[in-house]
């Protein structure tokens, strides 16, 4: 079969462009290199909408950024992903750093960033108690927001695949060949044909844009380094806490997340290892120190994960999108605020393939909204009523983030089936909470079994070779 | 509406309920989360638990057995594979199951009964790769235990709290190859004859001040790992690196008691012990509301949960069957060396000979004094020849030392003796 698009790369910029694209009347394939979707940069994260002051006006950074953040809330109503438009401050500690706030007032007045003002110290210290007494004032930008950013990618993909999307995992694009009119994809999982490419390869965009065309930029990762603090301190961060950006990006932040826990991070730091993203002692030390200057009364006492995340990076200082070759499309280069921009990266991936000669009729049956059941977000009626419609939404089998056995069936079910425990984890939320899958790990693992029909030794943590368990226990009895 | 709803049906929470009954309540109701009363104790297959309380030695589901076949021989209800979802002071409480759906259910009393549960790798920001085979010893427990699996085969145990002193033991009985039990504390976390019967005997090795500064993964699995020595205040020294060739690291590093629902009815907490701050007769600061084991503070052995728990058992009964107590109290604060005590609060009127109180030490002590005073005059001393932060102490306050405290605050401290 030849396929009219094929996507590569199902992070949160490949799953945009193919929920867009699956609202036309085409034959739509997704390859992912791992064995599931979102696992790059979309999974680790600060988890945040920017809204749009900070990249330099007239780039396309700055337009996407702008714009994606403008359509991220009606999509995440339509699609079931957990967002809050809780707004963010850029604090400033020093008269100098208050003329950068400035200049970023005019960025932001020049990209159309809506709403954002300058505040006084004891506006910054009305709005947010715990911060630092040494803050001169901040700016304030109202549609900043957070997101459940795995979420986003997934709720794109699943929705792509319900109107006909095929997604491959464990799929890796090894080369590329130009075969008439169509390119011929070499993955791990044996060759695909298309007509139209599109490059979301992430930190491994480069690679595939040499495939098929002259080299125009380096990929330079970055790894950026987290803790993710229990829900208890979750409410020590009204708003996005930045500090004034540097050379190094936008600095270490504090942010209440979208679950109700506090996120503090990252550092960044250059990575030649970008499917490797570990933790270090000097890197979780700069985050604290860092993390000090803007609320001097955090703890890490109610730590419950470090993480971190590799940023797709590049030499240049701009999102590398447009036409690479013949019918073939870089969403290459997508930094930070690739997440805030994914909606309308998209758009932009469809308006260059219609430059490429594109064209196929929108479907009027194509569907653009997902349904998905949280427990622990609804009411005590809306526990009821879904419990009378399902008994296992009535048992709890992760205790810490009240996720039921409904929901992790579900999730199994789900158009991107997950295959894994943590893949569960990006879906229901099991184990996300202060016991880390300590308690419900071992039932996942049941209900994955259950209704996978696989045994239990053939169950993943993660991706491929995460096998949790290593043999049964006496299982052969000699003479 | 029940006399008594207990959240919680392990070896707490079926103490306070046969206490309960014993003391004269009917309507009882234990709610507990998982498919089948015990708690832990279902995990816990070695012996070692009741030389206390029932002079013998018993493994944890024999243990729990007894209480379970205890609270059969009475009227109370044991509702399993329910969660509560929410307390309030007003004795409300919010269950749901899959059999009976969503229910808030009322009692004149509540014995909050909820256990502890395990620090994980994000608590202690161990450095390194994120792979599978980074394991709590109480969930590699639950794995090999209750469901038959081996977790690994080379294993490190980072910590030598009593769970994962005992992993040390099972997984070498099982066949795995327990390379080292890394603690970074300058003495272990459990209790002594654990140290010797599950690592001693087995010739697996204890590095005391040492930690995990690194852990790598080949393909998505632990591969190696990399402790080193700790200085006084817990930094790695260069230069002492030990690399181990291993696909599994298992974590003892402490138990936390499990109070989300404690908080969200807003009782008063103690930050040292993570619990309810609770009065000599377990009582928490909502009238009514009554907290036990180790959801009040981590027990070493479940003898003592038991025994804590059947006074907060009697207690929640007098409370139905008597009058709310509103007697006036003192404080019992931790003084020198004493990291907290349980109780924080005495209602010296409701001691009737003596009042018990237990604490743990800060540092290792041989031959020592714990003294209590009040407004600086010693009231009373008591001598131990050991003591050691793994080892919850015990004393017994006669009554008499309560009355000579006159209404002031006691303080319990502990030092060498002379």
């Amino acid at each position: 079969m030849i396929y009219d698009i094929a996507v590569i790369g199902c992070g949160v910029i490949g799953a945009a462009a193919a929920f867009e694209l699956s609202r036309y009347r085409v034959s739509l394939l997704i390859l992912e290199k791992e064995n599931d979707i979102a696992m790059g940069a979309t999974r680790a994260n600060s988890a945040i909408i920017h809204a749009g002051y900070d990249p330099k006006p007239g780039t396309l950074m700055a337009e996407l950024n702008v714009k994606g953040n403008a359509m991220a809330e009606q999509l995440c109503k339509d699609l079931s992903v957990p967002f809050s438009r809780v707004g963010s401050l850029v604090l400033a500690f020093s008269e100098s750093e208050m003329d950068t706030v400035r200049e970023l007032y005019r960025r932001g007045t020049e990209n159309g960033v809506p709403g954002i003002r300058i505040l006084t110290a004891d506006e910054v210290f009305a709005m947010e108690p715990e911060v630092s007494r040494e803050v001169k004032g901040a700016l304030y930008a109202p549609t900043a927001g957070i997101i459940n950013p795995w979420d986003y990618a997934i709720a794109f993909a699943e929705t792509a695949v319900v109107n006909g999307a095929e997604v491959k995992r464990n799929a890796k694009v090894t080369g590329i060949d130009r075969l008439g009119d169509r390119y011929l994809l070499h993955t791990s999982a044996g060759d695909f044909e298309a007509r139209y490419v599109i490059n979301a390869a992430g930190t491994g965009s480069e690679a595939i844009h040499n495939m098929v065309s002259e080299k125009s930029f380096t990929m330079m990762p970055n790894r950026g380094e987290y803790y993710l603090l229990d829900k208890c301190e979750g409410s020590r961060a009204n708003h996005v806490l930045f500090q004034c950006p540097n050379q190094d990006g936008k600095g270490v932040l504090i942010s209440p997340t979208v679950g109700g826990n506090l996120i503090v991070g990252p550092n960044a730091v250059g990575t030649n290892e970008p499917d490797r993203p570990k933790n270090t002692a000097s890197g979780m030390a700069f985050v604290r120190e860092k993390a000090a200057k803007t609320m001097p009364s955090l703890t890490y006492r109610n730590s419950i994960r470090n993480f971190s995340g590799i940023r797709a990076n590049t030499d240049q200082d701009e999102f590398q999108i447009g036409i690479a070759a013949e019918n073939f499309i870089d969403l290459a280069g997508i930094k930070s605020p690739g997440l805030s921009s994914a909606p309308a990266i998209a758009l932009k991936a469809v308006e260059l393939l219609k430059e490429c000669g594109f064209t196929a009729e929108v479907r009027s049956d194509a569907v653009t909204t997902r349904k998905k059941i949280r427990f622990r977000a609804l009411d005590e009626d809306g526990r009821r009523a879904v419990i009378r419609e399902n008994p296992l939404y009535g048992r709890i089998i992760c205790r810490c983030e009240t996720v039921t056995e409904g929901e992790i069936v579900d999730a199994i079910h789900s158009p991107v089936p997950p295959c894994s425990v943590d893949g569960i984890k990006r879906r229901a939320g099991t184990g996300m909470g202060r016991c880390q899958g300590g308690f419900c790990g071992p039932r996942v693992v049941e209900i994955l079994r259950r209704e996978l029909g696989i045994g239990a030794l053939d169950i993943l943590q993660d991706g491929e070779g995460s096998f949790i368990l290593k043999s049964e226990t006496k299982t052969e009895v000699d003479g | 509406m029940y006399d008594l709803i207990i959240i919680g049906g392990g070896p707490a929470g079926l103490a306070a309920a046969n206490s309960a009954w014993e003391n004269g309540l009917r309507k009882i109701l234990i709610v507990e989360r998982d498919r089948e009363p015990g708690g832990i104790l279902n995990q816990c297959i070695h012996n070692g638990f009741g030389l206390h309380r029932f002079k013998e030695e018993l493994t944890g589901p024999e243990y729990a057995g007894r209480f379970i076949s205890m609270v059969g021989n009475t009227g109370v209800e044991i509702m399993t594979d329910t969660m509560v979802l929410e307390i309030n002071k007003e004795h409300e409480v919010h269950v749901i199951s899959a059999a009976e759906g969503y229910r808030v259910l009322k009692a004149k009393s509540i014995v909050l009964a909820m256990g502890c549960r395990e620090r994980t790798r994000g608590a202690i920001a161990i450095p390194g790769d994120r792979p599978a085979g980074v394991f709590t010893a109480g969930s590699a427990q639950r794995y090999l235990n209750m469901e038959g699996y081996m977790v690994g085969k080379r294993v490190i145990i980072l910590g030598s709290g009593d769970i994962g002193l005992i992993m040390a033991r099972r997984m070498t009985l099982e066949g795995a190859r327990v390379l080292a039990c890394v603690e970074v504390m300058p003495y272990s976390g459990g209790l002594m004859r654990n140290i010797v019967q599950c690592l001693q005997d087995w010739n697996i090795p204890l590095y005391l001040s040492h930690t995990i500064t690194d852990i790598r993964a080949e393909n998505g699995r632990v591969s190696h790992v990399t402790v080193m020595r700790v200085d006084e205040s817990r930094n790695p020294v260069p230069g002492t690196e030990m690399e181990f060739d291993c696909d599994t690291v298992l974590l003892s590093v402490g138990l936390i008691p499990e109070n989300e629902l404690t908080r969200s009815a807003g009782i008063e907490m103690d930050p040292r012990t993570n619990g309810a701050v609770v009065y000599e007769n377990m009582e928490t600061s909502a009238p009514g509301i009554f907290a036990c084991g180790n959801v009040v503070h981590v027990h070493d052995l479940v003898d003592y949960v038991s025994a804590e728990s059947e006074r907060a058992g009697a207690a929640a009964a007098k409370y139905v069957l008597d009058n709310p107590c509103d007697d006036p109290f003192i404080s019992v604060r931790a003084g020198s060396d004493i990291g907290y005590t349980v109780p924080m609060k005495i209602r010296v009127n409701r001691v009737d000979k003596a009042a018990d109180v237990f604490f743990r030490v800060r540092r290792v002590f041989r031959s020592s004094v714990i003294e209590v005073s009040a407004n600086g005059e010693t009231l009373f001393t008591f001598k131990r020849d050991h003591m050691a932060p793994g080892e919850m102490e015990h004393i017994l306050l006669p009554r008499k030392v309560l009355d000579a405290a006159a209404g002031k605050d006691i303080t319990v401290s502990a030092r060498e003796a002379e």
